[in-house]
């Protein structure tokens, strides 16, 4: 590693930390508040609230009927993790074992979804369902939730499959193993660390899944951020403190997944997509 | 002699049972994506009334409509431009760092939290008795507690908090993929940080980072949820996704609607291409250090 002992690099160096820390500082301080609030009794022109209480978190969950709410959100996301899972890992396979004419068109078309403002396909899918007589219901719900999601699994796992040997494959073949048994006793144990990480990606991002959800969701198919979505954009109808109590809900809910994912992933792989991390 | 049979002759050009298994999921894919998106784009050229081009004059002639553009762009832009000039430096600096998990862990909590969470937030932390302005007004940079919540700043504030975290990500992992020996062949030769810098990295480094510009002004440009929580809009945040939304569900207009999707997907395509043709212009090869 190399070290510039000069002034200015000193300086400089002190000047990028401090934007760094500053920028952390802010986060922590923006989460910190939400959490604050919801203990709150009264918070208003004081540095921290007057008295701590956790009547809130009682109010916001019969308020919001987050019981309801919350089992809908993971019917939804558990739905969708295993669609996207078994439909992305067959086309996966497909993909990182065998090349066609044509291929590289399936990619691209498994890439749009990842760089196209969700609004812009979601309106015309969003109508389509509606047409259909999905508008407001579950499956709406999950089918425009998969158009992000399968592609994610599809591209997080092709790398993966690609580093599978395939001679392994073919020398279980030889020892006569059947279709059926080749990918329960051979592949089903080597792909599954990725097949977790790329699923409880999709899953984190499922729950966090805004515009489309939004889009789509009825009175009884909305999920937690949608929720959390029209109790803020209705703020001042309930206590300010009862709603980020919700909001304190979604983030445990959230977080939880996200501490389990990061056991099997680096936190960059979660914007970085597909992308491959270089040997540690 | 005998041409090879059907199966062989299709199994020698990659197609086979394996290569079936593709199929149910570009079927979803057909289905739920490429059929929309050209459901919507005849549906934009058949308005409720009028030419085929109605709802593009209508989009187009309205200044309420059509300056949704410039002020999606207002955002989208300088906020995608701030977020990856502090990224690249920060990066830098990290990629020195031996533990860099704690950090990444932290940073990577505004992305799956969310922009609905992260705009809840911010209307606390950032409003007139937040913790912000008290901070400010405690140390003396401000008198009197600012304004940052309903207006641009506010949303500007929810892109960085959740942009920046993004486009550093991506950065850092590209910094990375670096080889260090190339760093340390150039010091060798004499060249000082600024010129390893100038010279060494930032050419290995511009491909990623059009990459990384295009996805992070996707998602910016792409703002909905915090540009009506923490903005204004009815007024400068009015971003083209609220315009695109409201007329699609709030007027009923679902032509009217997607032709406004289309405009939003259309200017930003525009700029993705503008910077990925940038991009040609510079250097592209390997960034390893080994031979061949």
């Amino acid at each position: 590693m190399i070290r510039d002992q000069g002034l200015v690099s000193k300086i400089w160096r002190f000047a990028v930390w401090a934007v760094a820390g500053l920028f952390i500082i802010n986060l922590i301080g923006v989460i910190a508040a939400v959490v604050v609030n919801s203990f709150a009794t009264r918070w208003l022109g004081t540095w921290l609230p007057v008295g701590l209480t956790t009547k809130w978190y009682f109010s916001a969950w019969k308020e919001f009927q987050l019981s309801s709410v919350v089992f809908v959100t993971f019917q939804i996301v558990f739905t969708v993790v295993l669609i996207s899972g078994v439909l992305g890992v067959t086309t996966a396979y497909a993909l990182a074992r065998r090349d066609f004419p044509g291929k590289r068109l399936v990619v691209l078309l498994f890439l749009l979804p990842l760089l196209i403002p969700p609004l812009t396909y979601g309106i015309p899918l969003a109508t389509v369902l509606y047409q259909i007589g999905l508008g407001g219901s579950f499956w709406g719900v999950v089918l425009i939730n998969l158009v992000p999601s399968l592609p994610f699994v599809v591209l997080v796992m092709i790398p993966f499959i690609e580093q599978i040997d395939p001679r392994i494959e073919a020398a279980a073949r030889v020892f006569g193993a059947g279709t059926g048994s080749l990918f329960l006793r051979i592949l089903l144990p080597l792909l599954l660390p990725g097949m977790l990480a790329a699923l409880l990606l999709v899953l984190v991002r499922t729950i966090a899944m805004f515009e489309l959800t939004f889009l789509i969701a009825g009175p009884t198919s909305q999920t937690l951020v949608v929720s959390l979505y029209y109790a803020v954009f209705a703020a001042g109808v309930r206590a300010g403190q009862s709603i980020d109590a919700m909001a304190v809900i979604y983030m445990v809910t959230t977080l939880f997944w996200l501490i389990l994912a990061l056991q099997f992933v680096n936190p960059s792989q979660i914007v970085a997509r597909a992308k491959q991390q270089p040997a540690e | 002699m005998s041409t090879p049979s059907l199966r062989y002759r299709l199994a020698a050009r990659g197609f086979d049972g394996t290569t079936l298994l593709v199929l149910p999921g570009l079927a979803v894919m057909l289905g739920l994506f490429i059929y929309p998106f050209f459901y919507g784009l005849a549906d934009s050229v058949m308005p409720k009334e009028g030419a085929w081009y109605a709802n593009y004059v209508t989009f187009f002639s309205d200044p309420f409509q059509y300056r949704t553009i410039a002020s999606t762009l207002w955002l989208a832009l300088p906020v995608t431009i701030v977020n990856l000039a502090f990224a690249v430096p920060i990066a830098f600096r990290v990629r020195l760092m031996t533990r860099q998990r704690l950090l990444t862990t932290i940073l990577v909590l505004p992305i799956t939290l969310g922009t609905v969470f992260v705009a809840d937030g911010l209307l606390t932390f950032l409003g007139p008795q937040g913790w912000f302005n008290r901070v400010l007004v405690l140390v003396g940079l401000l008198d009197a507690p600012v304004k940052l919540t309903n207006n641009y700043w506010g949303v500007f504030a929810s892109l960085v908090i959740t942009g920046f975290p993004f486009a550093f990500l991506l950065t850092l992992s590209y910094v990375t993929g670096i080889d260090p020996a190339i760093e340390q062949a150039a010091a060798t030769l004499g060249a000082n940080a600024r010129q390893r810098f100038m010279k060494v990295f930032l050419p290995l480094l511009v491909p990623g980072l059009a990459v990384t510009f295009c996805l992070a002004f996707v998602q910016a440009f792409a703002v909905f949820p915090s540009a009506v929580l923490l903005g204004a809009p009815a007024g400068p945040t009015r971003v083209i996704s609220i315009a695109a939304y409201q007329a699609a569900f709030e007027q009923y207009d679902h032509s009217l609607g997607t032709a406004i999707a289309m405009v939003m997907g259309a200017v930003e395509l525009v700029v993705v291409l503008i910077v990925l043709g940038a991009r040609s212009m510079f250097y592209r090869g390997p960034t390893g250090g080994t031979k061949g």
